[in-house]
């Protein structure tokens, strides 16, 4: 046995809070629901502030109240209080406030099974902002993406001035497994830069790669006017102008463009292969072990695990093309990223194997997949 | 008095609102009190009152509709400044949709003061009733008047642990109540009673307000003027990491399985079936072997199923959920339940069962023991995982025992008979 390491029993919550602090994230502020739940007892423990909210509506407001000030916010839910949600989202969003929200998926529609997991609530995100407009949203596949995709959203929501939401799942969050502590990469908590000219300070001027310069409301130099209204520059209220529209665009387009500094994935591409699965979230690990039994037959199968799911990368797609069938697993009815990445009437190369109410077992995507290698 | 926080000129309201006399009224309280400019956060709702933030010199943010009062409060919270003065700017239309937000907040004492703009009804949105329309009070969706009374909100507030509640008539200068106001320390506010010039007038001809109110039993007066203490964010500065050296499993001991074992242990809620497979876990850990554990139980807690699938492995383990099990351990009729297409599906696996519970048809091998006559129900579970262990000998029983001693749980048991299988 190797003695240099340093094997823990954890659950990937703990991994996760744990990151998230590092990375810089500094307020916690929740209602808690299962299988969020774990995500919230540890933020209670580590966070430098944590907040307990009486409903998932306040969360967010005061997530939105902390971030305007310069902290950096971060909540944890299920469905039924991302609902609730996804207002104040928008809000967030219109007035380009960092925060993260971390949604794990449970088994619905409405309250559904609380204790089963599920990947439902894709579609959802896709069109959550209202206009149809991008919000960056990342996924773990394994302990590790815990570790660092939780810091690189961290960054990414400061960087940019916008909500991002990681999708996860109960059985990432709440299954327990060993891991060494070794083997995550030390974080560094991210350098914040704040606006700090003597010239007017002027709240929605894009700057750098579309992203508008940050001052915190409670500032003594610059007047600072935030608002969920269309706007010009200055953060007045305008119908429709051709710079509060063109503000407006801008939002979309700041997530487009810079989520391809973060596009995250795992290819284990093989020569020769003409089939290729895709997975994330939790099917992850059980298609893992299906190209391993697959590929013991004798057959050519590659595998992409996206973990920056929204916007979609424009390397999934140059990875994609060059195959002739492309397989799609997910935990959901309807092949929600298969919809995502293919629309709804794809062609007839694009296969989806799906589940509901269960984790997709290794066995049922080798037997199903073993037809389209 | 000249104005200093409000840009000179008109402001964006109808001709007649007192929301006018409202923003008035602020500018000259906050000039007595001599705040600066930047020292003020105006936080505005939805609603006619909420397109004044552009005639403000401070610092503003408009938010959505009732929740101005939640975005204050985490304005308010968050900020490092205690200098800053956090001012809501809210209608009854706001106040009615949150309503909770406002008693949250003053139950909270958060350092914020609240204006309410009650003129009666939802203005901006065609002049519906709010929770705040007075009985027999004219609007567009009632026209032979409201059939019930508003809210008190003033009490409200009160009750909820404001430290400074007023209600004013918005047809004179209460710049001496708002000043009140701004300097209490905690949750304060203000109601301005005002009639809406576009809906309210017109429907109510000639009404006046101060019989409205009388009507109504609303009283003009200062509820609450009382010191506090205002609601302080606890913020930690030596927070320990979650993830550190203590809670390192070090491997002692040595396994021999070449192969992974799926096992899964199902019995009841309350029985120790999550924390039996944890000490389990942990033990297999010691023995060098990778580990996961899912769980698996109903939303109630306490009662029902609980069931857990346990993976030991000397690989990587990918996949952690249920699939064919090599092991099953049945402790009660509910495992049973909970696990019977399991059993029979298995045609490869050992069965542990108590002896309580009538097996279905199965290929699997089948073990039947005593769990629950020899150990009291809550350490059933771990007292079949610990008979499993040294039936099979998939690591040593003293990797279990070392973990049962380092864990929480050691002083409530009685490991003699937990490790007597005679």
């Amino acid at each position: 046995m190797n003695n240099e390491k340093k094997i823990i029993f954890t659950d990937n919550s703990k991994i996760v809070i744990e990151a998230l602090t590092e990375a810089g994230a500094d307020v916690f502020i929740g209602y808690p629901i299962t299988p969020a739940n774990l995500l919230y007892h540890y933020a209670s423990q580590r966070f430098p502030v944590f907040m307990a909210a009486p409903d998932e509506i306040t969360t967010l407001q005061w997530m939105a109240g902390f971030s305007s000030v310069g902290k950096i916010p971060v909540t944890a839910t299920s469905f039924p209080g991302f609902a609730l949600m996804v207002e104040s989202i928008n809000m967030a969003y219109m007035m380009e406030l960092p925060m993260v929200i971390i949604l794990v998926q449970r088994l619905g529609p409405a309250t559904g099974t609380a204790t089963t997991g599920a990947q439902g609530d894709l579609l959802l995100l896709n069109g959550m902002i209202s206009g149809g407009m991008s919000i960056a949203t990342f996924n773990y596949s394994d302990e590790f993406d815990c570790w660092n995709i939780s810091a690189k959203a961290v960054e990414f929501a400061v960087k940019h001035r916008t909500p991002v939401v990681i999708l996860t799942s109960k059985e990432e969050m709440m299954t327990k497994k060993s891991l060494d502590l070794n083997l995550l990469p030390f974080i560094s908590k991210y350098k914040r830069e704040f606006y700090n000219s003597a010239e007017t300070y002027i709240p929605y001027k894009p700057e750098k790669n579309l992203v508008p310069a940050f001052l915190p409301i409670d500032n003594e130099q610059h007047q600072v006017r935030i608002t969920a209204s269309t706007h010009n520059m200055r953060g007045i209220i305008q119908n429709s102008t051709l710079e509060a529209m063109n503000n407006s665009k801008r939002l979309h387009f700041k997530n487009l463009r810079n989520i391809e500094d973060y596009v995250y994935y795992d290819l284990d591409d093989i020569p020769d292969a003409k089939t290729i699965i895709v997975s994330y979230g939790i099917t992850s690990d059980a298609v893992k072990e299906a190209v391993i039994n697959l590929r013991k037959e004798g057959k050519k199968i590659s595998h992409l695990i996206a973990k920056t799911l929204l916007p979609i990368p424009k390397k999934y797609y140059e990875i994609l093309d060059k195959f002739e069938t492309i397989i799609i697993a997910e935990e959901n009815l309807t092949g929600q990223y298969k919809q995502v990445l293919y629309g709804s009437n794809p062609q007839t190369n694009i296969i989806s194997i799906t589940d509901f109410g269960k984790m997709i077992n290794p066995a049922a995507i080798t037997k199903q997949a073993s037809n389209y290698v | 008095m000249s104005r200093k926080f409000l840009e000179d000129g008109e402001l964006p309201y109808c001709k007649g609102c007192g929301h006018s006399l409202v923003a008035n009224n602020i500018d000259i309280a906050l000039q007595k009190n001599n705040y600066s400019i930047l020292d003020i956060i105006i936080v505005t709702d939805i609603g006619c009152h909420g397109i004044i933030d552009k005639s403000f010199k401070t610092h503003t943010i408009h938010g959505l509709h009732g929740r101005s009062v939640a975005l204050a409060s985490g304005i308010s919270a968050g900020t490092s400044n205690p200098k800053k003065k956090v001012i809501v700017l809210v209608g009854d239309g706001g106040a009615t949709i949150g309503m909770q937000h406002i008693i949250d907040a003053a139950h909270n004492n958060f350092n914020i003061t609240v204006i309410v703009h009650n003129n009666m009804l939802y203005g901006m949105t065609g002049g519906q009733p709010s929770e705040f329309t007075p009985y027999g009070f004219k609007t567009t969706t009632t026209p032979e008047g409201t059939n019930r009374n508003g809210y008190d909100l003033c009490k409200l507030a009160a009750i909820a642990g404001a430290s400074f509640v007023s209600r004013v008539i918005g047809n004179v200068d209460f710049s001496d109540v708002l000043s009140k106001a701004f300097a209490a320390k905690g949750f304060s506010l203000v109601e301005v009673m005002e009639i809406c010039p576009s809906y309210g007038v017109k429907a109510n001809p000639g009404m006046k307000l101060k019989n409205i109110l009388d009507a109504a039993g609303l009283e003009v007066k200062t509820f609450v003027n009382k010191e506090t203490r205002s609601f302080e964010t606890n913020i930690r500065t030596n927070v320990k990491r979650l993830l550190n050296d203590n809670e390192n499993i070090p491997v002692k001991y040595k396994s021999n399985i070449d192969k992974p074992v799926n096992i899964l242990i199902s019995g009841s809620a309350g029985e120790g079936v999550q924390s039996a497979a944890e000490i389990f876990a942990k033990a297999a850990v010691s023995s060098g072997l990778n580990v996961s554990k899912k769980g698996n139980y109903p939303v109630t807690v306490g009662v029902g199923f609980s069931s857990s699938d346990i993976i030991i492995s000397p690989e990587e383990i990918l996949f952690t959920g249920t699939k064919d099990p090599d092991i099953i351990i049945i402790t009660s009729k509910e495992g049973l339940d909970y696990s019977s297409a399991i059993i029979k599906n298995s045609d490869k696996g050992i069965i542990f069962y108590d002896s309580s519970v009538s097996m279905p048809e199965t290929k699997a091998t089948l073990i039947k023991y005593d769990f629950r006559k020899r150990v009291p129900a809550k350490n059933v579970s771990l007292y079949a995982l610990l008979y499993y262990v040294d039936y099979s000998k998939v690591f040593p029983l003293d990797a279990v025992i070392e973990t049962l001693k380092n864990d929480k749980l050691s002083s409530k048991l009685e490991l003699n008979k937990l490790l007597d299988f005679s």
